[in-house]
């Protein structure tokens, strides 16, 4: 599996991400760079990691969907890759059309730092299939985190099994509690949730690991 | 000689013999006297520009002039200490290379004028004076002070002081991961926001200021350079009227963004062989950067003020010198390096421009559009700068009158009470909107059931850890200064060992009224004298801080608040001691001092009876230093599974503390636990259960038998005061039963949730109005 992390100016969970899957998947991680405009085919997988790309000024996420970077990820879903996006990653997912609805200010208007605990509604997708039959606890940082779609947008996530994550009580006030999304191929994940922030026992969680190694049984060592 | 150059309409000057109103003179916060000191100095009357650049570096804020007699009274040395107070940070050595660098620093003025963006440039300021010296920065801490809950203007200060911090903190990536709020009346006209950043940096990989090599360039890089903060530091340096919010242009504008470039574009270019001097510009801008660089180094400098970025054109040479627009920075090149240094900031897309020189003759010497701006010997603006020996009163001897109990004592009404009130009140609301995840080194979390005294950062890719923590008691600090710096010492000393590490330094911030007055200077000498005292006692020196004087409004000043910002190591991160109770079966024995009794100054006395009498408790640095050495032998012995000081709300509340703590309103909830205490304890002595004397530590322990032994053996006092045990299933029992319950001597017993809802209700409440 060949895994690599984008950076945007003003990322700042890339760090934590290439070392979550060094540690958890025992694989090397290289970082492209946002003002690249092409990036080997051979990645199996891509992250857009967590933070505030372009300090997410206009709106979390929309500067950095039109970085010169970002054609060439929408060139590697059309060649079947695998996308990530974490918590900004996910915002710049939504801002990109690579994920349907969008997400805006959390209800009640603060950034919430907390552990959530999660109900994983799909089980079979590339980044869900390894995780035990239980719900999840993983961290949540963001201001941004509010899921909006439309009732159609809702049905079709619901009748095409996109809905990866809810939250088990309302967090942020997201529709249907959602906190993470696939594409209708199941091959692009956004989550505001941080996986990479729960596999070290040392913090004390480590529900975030068998994400990871779901890819890795996806894709293969 | 200089030629003057045009400046602002209201100089009553002209070309040939510039002179000044008492008004302008003011309105750079110069003194008469001060004015005719640098006319003095200079053999001439000033230009604008050049007064104006005196006005700042002479600023209470840049010079220290009241307060430098008594900081030079500080212990500021150790075989540990790296750098010690002068530099723009503290550095200590953590060994194997390795070194910490740590500072606190106030935004107070411009925080109670404009909150949000007040705090946010304080978080930013404070993280590049540690990333100036070479150092990613780990960790963020804050200590705030509020006015009372009741005042019209506490709830959106504080609403917007929080959101300022998380949203600068949240935005560069450093977690925010301890802190302090307190609120008092004193504070209704003067908030405080104090913010403190820890960094690593390679121990031979240190940056300084000291400017050298005669035509090197210097650089200026990061945002352009606009009006605002213009005379901030003068501001900083004043005391407010009703009128302050005339002051508002002085607050700075922050853009947490372009710091996180400035960081990563900073770091990256350290490990280049490139830089020789590096300061950010704060305090007084371009001003004091460039004077720093230039003293420390026995230097000149020459700046080209018409080179510097603007973000406004029409800016005058005095506005550029005095502008504290953010995220900039000042540096000495060699000059082979320029061009890769410029790649470096260009792929972070960041201005790096040459605005001057080093130069032979010891002079500030600014130039505008080819001419003369101004001409300042150095040594007159960094080492002439006035420092006085204000008057002090004598102080007031502290009261010694004893307190008299107004109201029946009825020991769990007052434990529910204590820990609703504003000041014990959990702060959840405050820090969970703050990320303090990111780096995935925060081993110790708020409300967690990983939670500790001190936030427990671990140093990337090594068993270390850091542990660190913000704390001042203003309350004793009121009745008796001395105590007031001390005690804050102590208990920052005791919350690093409740976390297993070994304390080893800190930084002060202290924060005053008008030291124009000699009751305030007596404060002042005394806070001092007691952080000297203890800091010496203790062996954990000072080796960064920072003053806030003229917190004063109207004439009133707030209580003396010398806040303590400490640092400790923890070897390996696995011997960390959380302050959790999370399993059943364990001891709990309070170490230390055994005269459980001292109620003067204290929160059951403030809260439950309403009074602010008293003395506050004795400080014995010896007795001190005894318990916290037996603290951490036991927990090297890995007898402790947990631990906490006891300080605000004495015993009792620090035994509520420990138990609700992960018990929290978060996803995870811990397991039910009972709290049974030993019936042959004073059931209802307020003394014993909320007395605050000092040198105390609770801790929870599978072996109480060892740990008493050793207490014994070292000549602790040690007192068991019960057990946690296991919830029976029992029928018809409540939910809220069913997490557990707390039950004193005499039987009378409250569950937890009863106490969690006091304790978790009263700030969100509050918020929401």
């Amino acid at each position: 599996m060949r895994a690599a992390v984008v950076v945007f100016p003003g990322s700042n969970c890339d760090t934590d991400v290439v070392t979550g899957l060094q540690t958890v998947l025992g694989i090397a991680v290289d970082r492209l760079w946002h003002k690249q405009t092409h990036f080997d085919a051979a990645y199996d997988l891509v992250v857009l990691p967590g933070g505030f790309s372009y300090g997410d000024y206009l709106r979390c996420g929309a500067i950095a969907a039109h970085s010169p970077i970002m054609a060439e990820v929408k060139r590697h879903v059309e060649r079947g890759g695998y996308l990530l996006g974490i918590c900004n990653g996910f915002q710049i997912l939504t801002e990109a059309g690579l994920l349907p609805g969008g997400l805006r200010g959390n209800a009640g208007l603060q950034f919430i730092c907390r552990d959530v605990a999660l109900q994983v509604a799909n089980r079979n997708s590339p980044f869900t299939c390894a995780l035990p039959n239980a719900d999840l606890t993983l961290p949540i940082a963001h201001h941004d985190g509010n899921y909006l779609i439309d009732d159609d947008g809702l049905k079709r996530l619901q009748d095409q099994d996109q809905i990866a994550l809810t939250y088990t009580t309302p967090v942020n006030g997201s529709v249907a509690n959602i906190a993470g999304v696939l594409s209708a191929n199941k091959r692009v994940l956004g989550l505001m949730p941080h996986p990479e922030r729960a596999v070290d026992q040392a913090v004390g969680n480590t529900d975030g690991r068998e994400i990871f190694l779901s890819l890795q049984t996806t894709i293969g060592a | 000689m200089s030629k003057p150059v045009a400046t602002q309409a209201a100089i009553v000057a002209t070309d040939e013999a510039p002179t000044y109103s008492p008004q302008v003179l003011r309105g750079l916060g110069l003194k008469v006297d001060e004015y005719e000191k640098i006319v003095e100095l200079l053999g001439r009357a000033p230009n604008f520009t050049e007064l104006a650049v005196f006005g700042a570096l002479w600023s209470e804020h840049c010079s220290y002039k009241s307060s430098k007699k008594y900081l030079k009274t500080l212990p500021t040395t150790a075989p540990w200490v790296i750098q010690g107070p002068g530099e723009n940070a503290g550095v200590i050595d953590l060994g194997d290379g390795l070194a910490a660098v740590f500072k606190i620093e106030s935004h107070n003025h411009p925080s109670f004028i404009e909150p949000y963006q007040g705090s946010a440039t304080g978080v930013g300021g404070i993280l590049r004076d540690v990333f100036t010296m070479g150092a990613r920065p780990i960790a963020l801490l804050n200590a705030l002070r509020f006015g009372d809950p009741s005042h019209a203007k506490t709830r959106s200060l504080m609403a917007g002081v929080v959101a300022g911090i998380g949203g600068y903190g949240n935005c560069v990536g450093v977690p925010t991961v301890g802190g302090e709020c307190q609120f008092h009346a004193c504070y209704n006209g003067n908030n405080l926001v104090n913010a403190m950043a820890v960094g690593i940096a390679q121990a031979d990989k240190i940056f300084y200021a000291k400017a050298a090599g005669i035509g090197n360039p210097v650089v200026y890089v990061g945002a352009k350079t606009g009006r605002d903060g213009v005379h901030g530091a003068t501001m900083a340096s004043a005391a407010f009227s009703a009128s302050e919010q005339a002051s508002r242009p002085t607050v700075q504008v922050g853009d947490p963004f372009k710091e996180k470039l400035l960081i990563e574009a900073c770091l990256e270019l350290m490990n280049e062989d490139a830089i020789i001097a590096i300061q950010d510009m704060g305090a007084a801008g371009l001003t004091s950067s460039a004077c720093e660089m230039a003293s420390k180094g026995g230097i000149g400098i020459r700046l080209d003020l018409s080179a510097v970025p603007l973000r406004e054109a029409d800016l005058q040479p005095y506005e550029i010198m005095l502008s504290e627009s953010q995220e900039r920075m000042l540096m000495v090149l060699k000059p082979e390096a320029t061009a890769r240094a410029q790649a470096i900031f260009a792929k972070w897309d960041l201005d790096a421009v040459v605005v001057g020189s080093l130069i032979a003759e010891p002079v500030l010497e600014m130039q505008w559009h080819g001419e003369s701006a101004g001409v300042i010997p150095i040594a007159a603006l960094v080492d002439e700068a006035p420092q006085y020996d204000r008057p002090v009163a004598a102080l007031a001897s502290p009261s010694q009158q004893l307190v008299t109990l107004t109201k029946p004592v009825a020991i769990l009404p007052a434990l529910q009470q204590l820990l609703a009130s504003p000041n014990l009140a959990s702060k959840r609301w405050i820090w969970q909107q703050y990320d303090r995840h990111v780096g995935v080194n925060s081993l110790s979390d708020s409300g967690a059931a990983t939670a500790s005294d001190a936030a427990v950062v671990r140093v990337t890719g090594t068993r270390k850890a850091l542990a660190m923590a913000t704390d001042c008691n203003p309350f004793y600090g009121a009745a008796d200064p001395y105590i007031g710096g001390a005690q804050a010492v102590v208990e920052s000393w005791r919350n690093l060992v409740a976390s297993g590490a070994k304390p080893l330094a800190l930084t002060n911030n202290l924060n005053f009224g008008n030291p124009e007055k000699p009751e305030i200077m007596a404060q002042i000498k005394a806070a001092v004298t007691g952080i000297g005292d203890a800091a010496r006692a203790l062996d954990y020196p000072v080796v960064s801080g920072n003053v806030s004087l003229y917190n004063d409004t109207d004439g009133v000043g707030i209580y003396p608040t010398p806040v303590i910002g400490g640092v400790g190591l923890l070897a390996d991160y696995n011997q960390r001691l959380s302050m959790a109770l999370t399993q059943s079966g364990l001891s709990l024995i309070q170490l230390g001092s055994g005269d459980n009794s001292w109620l003067g100054r204290s929160q059951y006395l403030m809260t439950v009876e309403g009074q602010e009498a008293g003395a506050p408790p004795s400080v014995d640095f010896a007795a001190e230093r005894q318990v916290g050495e037996l603290v951490l032998a036991l927990n090297r012995q890995q007898r402790l599974a947990a631990c906490h000081d006891i300080s605000d709300g004495g015993l009792l509340v620090a035994l509520a503390e420990m138990w609700l703590t992960g018990a929290g309103t978060d996803a995870t909830t811990s397991l039910p636990l009972n709290v049974q205490l030993n019936p042959d304890l004073p059931a209802s002595d307020a003394g014993f259960w909320f007395g605050e004397d000092q040198a105390r530590y609770l801790v929870a322990t599978l072996h109480p038998d060892q740990v008493l032994a050793a207490a014994a053996e070292a000549g602790v006092p040690a007192l068991l005061l019960g057990q946690t045990t296991a919830v029976a299933a029992a029928a018809g029992a409540t939910a809220g039963e069913m997490v557990g319950k707390l039950t004193l001597p005499d039987g009378q017993s409250i569950t937890r949730a009863a106490l969690q809802t006091a304790h978790e209700a009263w700030l969100p409440a509050y918020m929401q109005g």
